[in-house]
């Protein structure tokens, strides 16, 4: 089973079987945004913050 | 016996539009690498490790990443979509307003000043409400409605202090009383492929700021204005956001050259990440 931990708060999170490493996901307790950093084992991480020069 | 080519896929992340570029590269049975603009470093001396690739695909999410990787692939003769010059046009609004100009395709009015001194003598005399946007920045973020003297001179201030140098090039536009909505239109290289609307009651109306999609025709008159916008800043994968005028007709309002379409591709039902591979495998056997 994918199963992490989320940094923020802990909460035990199951990884979709579509999700792909470098995917943000968002953690459905506490709502931050982590970036999937590894798959089997599955390894996530904060996201990046937003910086001023993101965009389309 | 044909060269098999080499895609390499520029990304920061791995959004839906990704998830469904990489499915597409997949189905298509093509030879591609994804590269991580995190990850990824450049001698400048030795261009021989990216020559495997016939053309790269430019997802980042940073437009300064993004720019500077196809400059330095532009510059050792290796495609990207989009090119260098197209990020650099559709990157800053101040130069895709000057090649708009220059092609003759209408805009709002806009006016440039670089100290707030001048750009509060600027606003005055185009009349209120305008709008201050940074020349670099996306998603509607940093975006200011001044609707009276005492805004500007605060907003102006603010920018001027706080922001960093960029901030102090005042790009002042007309504000325009659009119908609730803006319409963004997909152009791959010569054809407008779909459009949607994006509704909101707010007056900024970027589907990253929570505006909604609905199904857009594509009318002569949005072809031509998206077209020839598509064309003034060079061309290849673009989206073309246009302002119904009540009296002016369709202006445009930016080109973005990374443009994000989860919410386009599901309404239209058009397989936009499929099209934009396709054109970078055209990109690529033109190189190969």
């Amino acid at each position: 089973m994918n199963a992490v931990a989320c940094p923020e708060c802990e909460a035990e999170i199951t990884l979709d079987a579509s999700v792909e490493s470098g995917e943000i996901i968002v953690c459905p307790d506490c709502g931050v945004d982590l970036e999937v950093t590894a798959l089997n084992p599955a390894a996530v991480q904060l996201a990046p913050m937003e910086q001023e020069d993101w965009g389309e | 016996m044909s060269k098999r080519l080499r895609i390499g896929v520029l990304y920061s992340r791995v959004r839906v539009e990704e998830k469904w570029i990489f499915a597409s590269l997949e189905r298509r049975g093509l030879d591609y690498e994804r590269l991580d603009d995190r990850v990824v470093h450049f001698d400048m001396d030795n261009p021989e490790p990216w020559r495997q690739y016939d053309a790269i695909l430019e997802r980042s999410i940073s437009y300064t990443n993004g720019l500077y990787a196809c400059r330095i692939f532009n510059a050792w003769n290796i495609p990207t979509v989009n090119t260098a010059a197209v990020a650099e046009a559709c990157g800053d609004k101040l130069i895709t307003t000057t090649l708009l100009a220059k092609s003759g395709v209408p805009q709002p009015h806009s006016r440039v000043a670089f100290t707030p001194e001048s750009a509060l003598e600027t606003i005055e005399a185009m009349g209120y409400p305008v709008v201050l946007k940074p020349v670099i920045g996306s998603w509607g973020r940093l975006l200011a409605k001044v609707n009276d003297r005492d805004t500007a001179e605060a907003i102006l201030e603010h920018k001027a202090v706080l922001g960093s140098v960029q901030h102090s090039v005042f790009y002042i536009q007309e504000y325009i009383k659009k119908p609730g909505r803006d319409i963004r239109a997909v152009v791959v290289g010569d054809k407008v492929i779909t459009a949607i609307y994006r509704k909101s009651a707010h007056w900024i109306t970027n589907t990253a700021r929570g505006g909604e999609g609905e199904l857009c025709p594509v009318t002569p008159e949005l072809e031509e204005v998206s077209l020839k916008a598509a064309q003034a800043v060079g061309g290849g994968v673009l989206a073309v956001d246009v302002i119904e005028h009540p009296e002016r007709g369709m202006l445009v309002n930016e080109v973005n050259h990374t443009m994000e379409f989860h919410t386009v591709q599901p309404l239209s039902g058009i397989d936009i990440a499929d099209t934009i591979v396709g054109y970078a495998v055209n990109v690529a056997q033109r190189k190969a």
